[in-house]
C-alpha cells in the first residue's frame, strides 16, 4: 500500500481535494470520497458501462482509471447532467416516457454514454444509436425502450 | 357504484424513474453507516479436496484488519438455517453450510472472510492468508456423478442424488405408445447459465449489542423472509430483527434468499458489533453464487398419423452443483407441466437432482424453461417426420377456449388458456405465410433461414404455503394523500407505479397522489416477496381490496354530508358527487380531515379515520397465463453466427396495468433468452475451474445484438 497521494480535480462544476491512495480508482473516489454515488460499480473490469462518466467531455469508465489519473481533469456525472431546478434533462426526460429503465441500476451510465453519444451524432440511424448504446449492458430492458428513448430524444436535442 | 378505469391500462410515466435518472436511487453499496466495516472473502481454487491447514496470522496482522473469520468462529452462533416453506420436516432438505469447514467442494466455496477498515485492505488481507487444500478428483457432469463409484460431493451421503421425482404409474402412457404409429425420441439439453443481475448481492449489517436488534439493508427480493429466517439463524426473537430493501437493481431469482456469504456478513456484525458490508464483486457473482440451467430432459412423444398427440414422457436429469438455492429445483413444476398449452390424453415423467462440484442451482427466471425447450423441439421433429408444418401441428393439438376447463393428466387443471388465440395472433403478426414463402425462396439462394414457433402455459401468481398470500395497507390522510404499504419487494417491475394505478382507480384519485411503499419489515405488511411471478396478481390484489374498504368508507362519509344514496355517487379526480352533478360535492380530503378530526360527526358506525388493510389471496394456488413466441433467424454459412431477423410474443397475462412495463417485462426476458441460447455459457473445465467468471468471457447480449421485439396482447379478464 502506497502513501495517499493528494489529488485535484473538479466534479460537477465543483473543485474536489482529497488525499488517496494511488490504487483508488476513479469511481470509488466519486461514490466515496464526493459522495456522489449515481456512479455505479456493475462489473469493475470495464465491460458494463455502469460507471460511465464524462472525464474532459469523452465518455469513460471510471473502474478503469485511478482517482489519480483524473488529476486536473474536470469530471462530469450522472448528477452533474442533471438540471439543479430538479427536473430531468431531455435525454432523462426520454429514457422516463420510452420507458428505457426497469431496476435503474445501469441507468447513469446510459445517461452519461447517451449524453456524449448526441452531442458527437445529434441525428443518429437506428443502427447508428444500436452501435453508440453497445458499450453498455442492460439485463431488465431488452433495449427496446433504451433504443426508443434515444431515438426519441435526438429529435429533441 | 363501481371504480372507474382511468389508469389502469394505461402507459403511466413512472413513479421511480426520476430516482434512477439523476443518480439518485438508493442501493445497498450506496448505504454506509458510521464505522462500517468491510468484507472480502477467500475462496477456494479447487473443486474438491481436504482444507489441510489454515494460517492467518499474517493476514490479520494487515493494517486495518480486524478480524479474520474461519467456520469454527461462525458456526457456534448459527441456529436453524432454513428459510420459509422448507424444513426437514418436509422433506424438503438440502446440504448447508456458512464456510467450508475441512474440505471444499467446488471452486469459488468460501473459506474463511476478512472485515477490515475498507475493502481494498480486506483484499490485501485475503491474499496475505495462508490455506493449504490437498486437491481430490471432483465429479462436474451430472451423468458421470450419477455413476456408481463416482465422487461424492458432499462426504458421509450415500450417493450424489439429492431429489427423485420417481414418476407414478405410466400404465396409460405405456398402453398409447404400443399402439402409436409414431413415436419419436430425443434428448435435449441446456447448458449452465449465471444468474446476472446488473447489481450484484450486497448487504449491510448492524448488531446493535445494547439494544440486541439487527438491523439489515439488504438486496434481496424478499425482505420479510430474510428477518424470518435471520432470526431463525441467530436464535433471537422476530422483534429484534429489522430488514430494509432498498433499490435493488434486478435480480431474476437469485436474491430470494441470503446467500452463505450474506449470512456471514450478519454473523460478523453479531460478533464484532459494528456494522458490516459485503457488495459482491462480479467475478463472485459469475464464479460462486447461484447458476442456472445445466439440465436435460428426454421427451418421448407418439402421435397418430394426422400429428395428434396421444402420449407424452418427459425424463429429467437436472445439476444442483454442490449447494443449491432453496427451491431450486424445478422438477416439482417440470412433471407437472411439461405437457403444456397442449391436448396431452397420457403422460409419464421422472427426475432427478444431482450434486456436482460446481456453484449450486438457483431459481432463474423461469427455473423450468427446459420443459419448454424439450417438448417444443420434439414437437419439430414430429412435424418434419409426417412432413407437417410445425405451426400446423400446435394447431391440430392447441388447447381451445372450448374445451376449457382442462385437466392434464399431471393434474394441472387449465380454467382460462388463450395458447390457441395467441398462436394465431403471432402467425397473423409475423405474416407467417409469407415468411415460410419467402423460407423458400431464400433457401433456394443458398441462404440458412429457420422459423422457431413455440408455445407455453406459465404457472403464475404461486399461492400456497408461504407464498400465499399478499397484504396492503392503504390509507388516506387529511390532506387526501394515499399511502399503500405493500408486502411485494419489486426490484425493477415497476410496482410503485402499477400498484399506484390499480389504488388511484378504486379511491378515484390522481396517481400521482399515491405513493407505494415497499421493502421494510417494520413498516410493510409481511409476504413472500417477489418470486413465482406473483406480485402484480396477488400484491396488486391486496392493495386494490384495502383500497376499496377505503373507498367504501370514504363513499359513506361523503353520502352522509351530502344527503345521498351511496349508491348514487362517484369519485372522479378526488371530487365526490352524486354522479352526472360536480358540482356539488365534497373532495377526498374534505372527507378525510372529517375522518380524522371530527369522529363524534361520522355517520354511525363509521370508525374513525381513512385506512383499509387486506390480505389476498387468488382462488387457485396458479393462475395461468400463456404465450405464442414466433421468430426468423438465419445462420451465415461462413461465420456460424446467427441473426434474428423478426421476433414476435403475444401473450395472455390477464388484464394489463400498464402496456409499457408489461411489454418491458417481455423485451427483458427474451433477451435473456437470446442471450442464453446464443452467448451466455457459464461453462466449467473437467477439473471443475469456471472458465468464464469476466464479462469479457461470459458474454450479455448489447443492443447491438439483439431484434426489434414486436408485440400482441391477448387480454382475459
Amino acid at each position: 500500500m502506497a502513501d495517499p497521494t493528494a489529488v485535484t480535480m473538479t466534479v460537477n462544476g465543483q473543485q474536489r481535494r482529497a488525499l488517496v491512495e494511488p490504487r483508488k480508482t476513479l469511481a470509488d473516489f466519486l461514490r466515496e470520497d464526493c459522495a456522489l454515488t449515481g456512479t455505479h460499480l456493475g462489473c469493475e473490469h470495464g465491460v458494463c458501462g455502469a460507471c460511465t462518466v464524462l472525464l474532459d467531455g469523452e465518455a469513460v469508465r471510471a473502474c478503469l482509471l485511478f482517482a489519480v489519473q483524473a488529476e486536473g481533469g474536470d469530471v462530469t456525472t450522472v448528477e452533474g447532467l442533471t438540471p439543479p431546478d430538479g427536473g430531468l434533462s431531455p435525454i432523462q426526460e426520454a429514457f422516463r416516457e420510452a420507458h428505457g429503465l426497469q431496476c435503474g441500476f445501469c441507468t447513469p451510465g446510459f445517461i452519461v454514454s447517451v449524453t456524449a453519444f448526441l452531442r458527437d451524432n445529434p441525428s443518429p440511424t437506428d443502427d447508428e444509436i444500436r452501435e453508440g448504446l453497445s458499450g453498455n449492458l442492460c439485463r431488465c430492458t431488452g433495449y427496446q425502450g433504451i433504443v426508443n428513448a434515444v431515438r426519441l430524444a435526438s429529435g429533441r436535442e | 357504484m363501481t371504480a372507474g378505469a382511468r389508469f389502469v391500462g394505461q402507459r403511466v410515466a413512472r413513479r421511480e424513474d426520476a430516482r434512477f435518472l439523476t443518480g439518485r436511487g438508493q442501493y445497498v453499496d450506496d448505504l454506509t453507516l458510521p464505522g462500517t466495516l468491510h468484507v472480502a472473502f477467500a475462496r477456494s481454487d479447487v473443486a474438491r479436496g481436504r482444507i489441510t491447514s489454515v494460517d492467518t496470522t499474517a493476514a490479520a496482522a494487515v493494517p486495518g484488519v480486524v478480524a479474520v473469520l474461519v467456520a469454527s468462529d461462525l458456526d457456534r452462533l448459527t441456529g436453524e438455517h432454513f428459510v420459509d416453506g422448507e424444513s426437514p420436516d418436509l422433506g424438503y432438505t438440502r446440504p448447508f453450510c456458512v464456510l467450508a469447514d475441512g474440505d471444499v467442494r467446488f471452486v469459488g466455496d468460501p473459506m474463511a472472510m476478512v472485515v477490515a477498515e475498507s475493502r481494498y485492505i480486506a483484499e490485501d488481507a485475503v491474499d496475505a492468508l495462508d490455506i493449504v487444500v490437498d486437491p481430490e478428483d471432483p465429479v462436474i457432469d451430472p451423468g458421470r456423478a450419477l455413476e456408481d463409484g463416482a465422487p461424492l460431493v458432499h462426504p458421509g451421503s450415500s450417493s450424489n442424488l439429492l431429489y427423485e421425482l420417481p414418476g407414478g404409474d405410466t400404465g396409460p402412457f405405456d398402453d398409447a405408445i404400443a399402439s402409436a404409429p409414431v413415436v419419436v425420441t430425443e434428448t435435449f439439453r441446456q447448458h449452465r447459465y449465471a444468474t446476472v443481475p446488473l447489481e450484484t448481492r450486497g448487504i449491510l449489517a448492524s448488531w446493535d449489542p445494547g439494544a440486541g436488534e439487527l438491523s439489515v439493508w439488504t438486496s434481496t427480493q424478499g425482505p420479510h423472509g430474510a428477518r424470518l429466517y435471520l432470526a431463525r439463524l441467530l436464535g433471537i426473537d422476530d422483534s429484534q430483527v429489522r430488514v430494509v430493501m432498498p433499490d435493488v437493481g434486478g435480480s431474476f431469482g437469485l436474491k430470494m434468499h441470503p446467500s452463505r456469504e450474506e449470512i456471514a456478513v450478519v454473523l460478523a456484525t453479531r460478533i464484532l458489533g459494528r456494522p458490516v458490508k459485503w457488495i459482491q464483486d462480479r467475478r463472485e457473482n459469475l464464479m460462486s453464487d447461484h447458476h442456472a440451467r445445466e439440465d436435460d430432459v428426454t421427451m418421448t412423444v407418439a402421435v397418430d398419423d394426422e400429428g395428434t398427440i396421444l402420449a407424452l414422457k418427459a425424463e429429467f436429469v437436472e445439476s444442483c452443483g454442490a449447494y443449491p438455492a432453496a427451491f431450486s429445483s424445478a422438477t416439482p413444476f417440470t412433471t407437472m407441466i411439461f405437457p403444456g398449452p397442449y391436448r396431452v390424453p397420457a403422460c409419464a415423467a421422472s427426475a432427478r437432482t444431482v450434486h456436482t462440484n460446481t456453484a449450486g442451482r438457483g431459481s432463474y427466471r423461469g427455473p423450468w424453461m427446459i420443459e419448454t425447450v424439450g417438448r417444443e423441439q420434439v414437437l419439430d421433429r414430429v412435424a418434419a417426420r409426417l412432413g407437417m408444418d410445425p405451426l400446423d401441428l400446435r394447431r391440430r393439438n392447441v388447447i381451445g377456449e372450448h374445451e376449457l376447463p382442462y385437466a392434464l393428466p399431471t393434474g394441472v387443471f387449465y380454467d382460462q388458456m388463450t395458447a390457441a388465440a395467441t398462436l394465431e395472433q403471432a402467425a397473423e403478426l409475423i405474416g407467417y405465410e409469407h415468411l415460410r414463402e419467402q423460407q423458400k425462396a431464400w433457401r433456394a439462394e443458398g441462404r440458412l433461414v429457420g422459423i422457431g414457433v413455440s408455445l407455453l402455459a406459465e404457472p403464475s401468481a404461486m399461492a400456497f404455503g408461504w407464498m400465499a398470500t399478499d397484504g396492503a395497507t392503504v390509507r388516506i390522510g387529511p390532506n387526501g394523500r394515499a399511502d399503500v404499504l405493500t408486502s411485494a419487494a419489486g426490484h425493477g417491475q415497476s410496482l410503485e407505479t402499477t400498484i399506484a394505478q390499480v389504488v388511484a382507480d378504486e379511491l378515484g384519485i390522481d396517481v400521482s397522489h399515491v405513493r407505494v411503499l415497499q421493502g421494510d419489515t417494520d413498516a410493510a405488511p409481511t409476504g413472500p416477496g417477489t418470486g413465482g411471478s406473483r406480485s402484480a396478481v396477488i400484491a396488486g390484489g391486496a392493495a386494490q381490496q384495502a383500497a376499496l374498504e377505503v373507498r367504501t368508507r370514504m363513499i359513506a362519509i361523503a353520502a352522509n354530508e351530502l344527503e345521498a344514496s351511496p349508491g348514487d355517487l362517484e369519485i372522479v379526480d378526488g371530487h365526490i358527487h352524486v354522479v352526472g352533478t360536480p358540482a356539488r360535492g365534497v373532495t377526498v380530503a374534505d372527507v378525510a380531515r372529517k375522518a380524522y378530526y371530527e369522529p363524534s360527526n361520522l355517520p354511525a358506525g363509521q370508525a374513525p379515520g381513512l385506512e383499509g388493510h387486506a390480505r389476498y389471496t387468488p382462488g387457485s394456488p396458479v393462475t395461468w397465463s400463456n404465450a405464442c413466441h414466433i421468430c426468423q433467424v438465419e445462420v451465415d454459412r461462413e461465420t456460424g453466427k446467427v441473426g434474428i431477423l423478426r421476433y414476435v410474443v403475444s401473450e395472455d397475462c390477464g388484464v394489463m396495468i400498464n402496456p409499457n412495463v408489461v411489454e418491458g417485462q417481455i423485451a427483458g426476458g427474451v433477451v435473456q433468452g437470446i442471450g442464453g441460447v446464443l452467448y451466455e455459457h457459464m461453462a466449467y473445465d473437467d477439473a471443475g475451474n469456471p472458465l468464464t467468471t469476466t464479462f469479457m468471457d461470459y458474454l450479455l447480449p448489447t443492443a447491438t445484438e439483439v431484434p426489434v421485439i414486436e408485440y400482441g396482447h391477448i387480454e382475459t379478464p
